[in-house]
C-alpha cells in the first residue's frame, strides 16, 4: 500500500473528476460463469445487449453481439432473456 | 445594531435562515416538526424568501433531498426533532461523508418509547458520531446568531461539513424571548454567497459518492475526521468575525463563576439559565460553585474543557440523555475521556436529569452539588446518579 495516495492526496470525499473512469475497473474477475453464444442460433436481435445491466455487450463487425469479458460479471441475464436460447452460461475454469 | 424585538425562538431561527438567503429547504412538515419550517414555508409562499421549499414524506427523504440540493450547490437548510432526527440517521452519515454543508436546526426532544413529545437531548446524542459539527444554544439570541454562523462555518472551503444548531425542545424552541434582530444589509455584508467547490453539473461531470474500496475507505474517513477536527479553528474565526460585526461574542465553552470553584457544574443547553441562578445562590451562601456550559459539542473542545475545570475538585455533569448500560450520560463520559490523560484532574460525577421534559429546578442543582460533595468524601462507584427519580 506504500505507493498508494495518502489521505491528503485523495479528492475530497473520494469524488471522481474523470467521467467514465469505471471502465478501467476489471469487474470481470468477479465472474463464476461466462456467457457463450451459439452463432448458429443467434439472429442478431440485440435483446442481450438491451438487457445487459453492465453494458458489457458490444456489436462486432459482423453484427453479432459479443461479450466484453473485462466487465461482464456473469449475471446470466442475457442467457435468460435470449429469445433463441443462443446463450449458455459456462463455468469459468481456474 | 439590530432591532430589539420579542420573538418565538423557532421563528428567530427561521428569520436567520431567511437572512442567510437559503436556496433550498427540504422538510417533513408535521410532527415532530417545529414552527421553524412552518414559518419558512410561509416565507417562501409569501415571496419573502426566494428558495425552493421541498415538502417530503419523511425525514429520511428530507435529508436525502437536502443532500441533493447541496450537491447542486444550493445553500440548504432543514429542521427536525426527536423521531424525525432518528429517521434521518442513515442520511446524516451520507451528508457528512459527502461533505455537504447542510445546516440543520434540531429542537432536542426525547425519543420514544414510551411515547414522549417533550424535551431532552436523547435525539442528538444518539447521532453524536454522525460526523456533523454540533453546537447548542442557550437563548433565543444565541439560536439566531449561531444559525447564521452555521452557514459560514459549514460552507468554509476548509470545512465543508454539515452543521447542526441545537435548541432545547419547548423550553427554548417554543418560548418567546427578546432578541436583537439583524438587518438584511448587515447579514449580506457579513455572510458571503455560498461558493460550492464541487457540484453536479452536466457540463463538467463528476461522480459524487463512489464506492470506497477497502484500499481507500480508511483514507477518506481520516480525511473526514481531520476536516471535522480542523473545523475548530474556523468555528473560532467565524465567531470572532461575528463578534466584530454584530457585537456578540461566542466561545466553545461558557464559564460562569468557575475560576476558583471547587465544584463545577458542566452541562449543555438551556438549563444553564437555571444552573446560573443556583450557582449565584450557592455562592451567596459561601459555597465555591461554578458553571461550565459546553456550546461546541463537535468538534469537542478538549483543551478548553481541560483548562476550564482544571482547578476544581469535582465536575458535576448533568446529562439530559442516558447511555443505557454504559457510562451514564454522553457529556459525562466525554469529559472523563477528555480529562483521563491529565495527571491531576477533578473527579467527574455524572448525573442524569430532565429526561422527557421533566423540569430541572434550582433545588435539583442544590441536590447535584450536595451529592457531588458526598461523592468526593466517600468515594463513588456508580456510573451516574439520577436526579428526582422515585425509588
Amino acid at each position: 500500500m506504500a505507493d498508494k495516495p495518502t489521505w491528503k492526496e485523495y479528492p475530497m470525499a473520494a469524488t471522481i473528476h474523470e467521467p467514465g473512469s469505471a471502465t478501467g475497473q476489471n469487474t470481470g474477475d468477479w465472474r463464476s460463469e461466462r456467457p457463450v453464444r451459439d452463432p448458429e442460433k443467434c439472429d442478431k436481435c440485440g435483446i442481450c445487449w438491451i438487457y445487459c445491466p453492465d453494458a458489457a455487450l458490444f456489436m462486432n463487425e459482423e453484427g453479432f453481439y459479443e461479450v466484453d469479458l473485462y466487465h461482464c460479471k456473469g449475471c446470466g441475464i442475457c442467457a435468460r432473456e435470449c429469445a433463441k436460447g443462443a446463450i449458455s452460461m459456462v463455468e469459468e475454469s481456474e | 445594531m439590530g432591532t430589539r424585538i420579542g420573538l418565538e425562538v423557532s421563528l428567530a431561527v427561521s428569520e436567520a435562515v431567511k437572512l442567510a438567503r437559503a436556496d433550498a429547504v427540504a422538510a417533513y412538515p408535521i410532527t415532530p416538526q417545529t414552527h421553524i419550517v412552518e414559518e419558512l414555508a410561509q416565507m417562501v409562499a409569501d415571496g419573502d424568501l426566494d428558495a425552493e421549499f421541498i415538502m417530503v414524506e419523511s425525514e429520511h427523504s428530507a435529508m436525502s433531498a437536502c443532500c441533493g440540493t447541496a450537491a447542486v450547490g444550493a445553500r440548504t437548510f432543514t429542521a427536525t426533532s426527536s423521531q424525525g432526527l432518528a429517521l434521518m440517521h442513515e442520511m446524516l452519515f451520507i451528508a457528512s461523508g459527502l461533505r455537504f454543508p447542510i445546516v440543520m436546526a434540531i429542537a432536542n426532544r426525547a425519543l420514544s418509547a414510551p411515547l414522549s413529545i417533550w424535551g431532552d437531548q436523547s435525539d442528538v446524542m444518539a447521532e453524536r458520531d454522525a460526523g456533523w459539527i454540533q453546537m447548542f444554544a442557550e437563548t433565543g439570541q444565541e439560536a439566531f446568531d449561531l444559525t447564521l454562523c452555521c452557514f459560514k462555518i459549514a460552507e468554509d472551503k476548509r470545512v465543508l461539513l454539515p452543521t447542526g444548531i441545537n435548541i432545547d425542545g419547548f423550553t427554548l424552541s417554543h418560548v418567546v424571548e427578546p432578541l436583537e434582530m439583524e438587518s438584511q444589509e448587515d447579514v449580506d455584508e457579513w455572510l458571503p454567497t455560498y461558493e460550492p467547490q464541487v457540484i453536479l453539473d452536466p457540463a463538467k461531470p463528476v461522480t459524487i459518492g463512489p464506492v470506497g474500496f477497502p484500499e481507500i475507505y480508511t483514507e477518506i474517513k481520516k480525511q473526514q475526521d481531520m476536516a471535522l477536527r480542523g473545523s475548530y479553528d474556523v468555528v473560532l474565526e467565524v465567531w470572532k468575525s461575528f463578534e466584530e460585526k454584530f457585537g456578540r461574542a461566542y466561545k466553545p465553552i461558557e464559564s460562569y463563576r468557575a475560576d476558583d470553584a471547587e465544584v463545577i457544574i458542566n452541562l449543555i443547553g438551556a438549563i444553564a439559565g437555571t444552573a446560573r441562578i443556583a450557582v449565584d445562590r450557592m455562592r451567596d451562601e459561601g459555597k465555591k460553585v461554578g458553571l461550565v456550559r459546553t456550546r461546541l459539542w463537535r468538534p469537542y473542545p478538549f483543551e478548553d474543557m481541560r483548562k476550564a475545570v482544571a482547578g476544581a475538585k469535582a465536575v458535576a455533569v448533568v446529562d439530559r440523555a442516558l447511555s443505557f448500560g454504559g457510562p451514564g450520560g454522553p457529556i459525562a463520559s466525554e469529559l472523563r475521556s477528555c480529562l483521563y490523560p491529565l495527571e491531576k484532574k477533578p473527579a467527574v460525577v455524572g448525573f442524569i436529569a430532565g429526561l422527557g421534559g421533566r423540569d430541572v429546578t434550582i433545588e435539583d442543582f442544590y441536590t447535584i452539588v450536595a451529592q457531588t460533595e458526598e461523592a468526593l468524601e466517600s468515594g463513588y462507584t456508580d456510573e451516574y446518579k439520577m436526579i428526582g427519580v422515585r425509588e
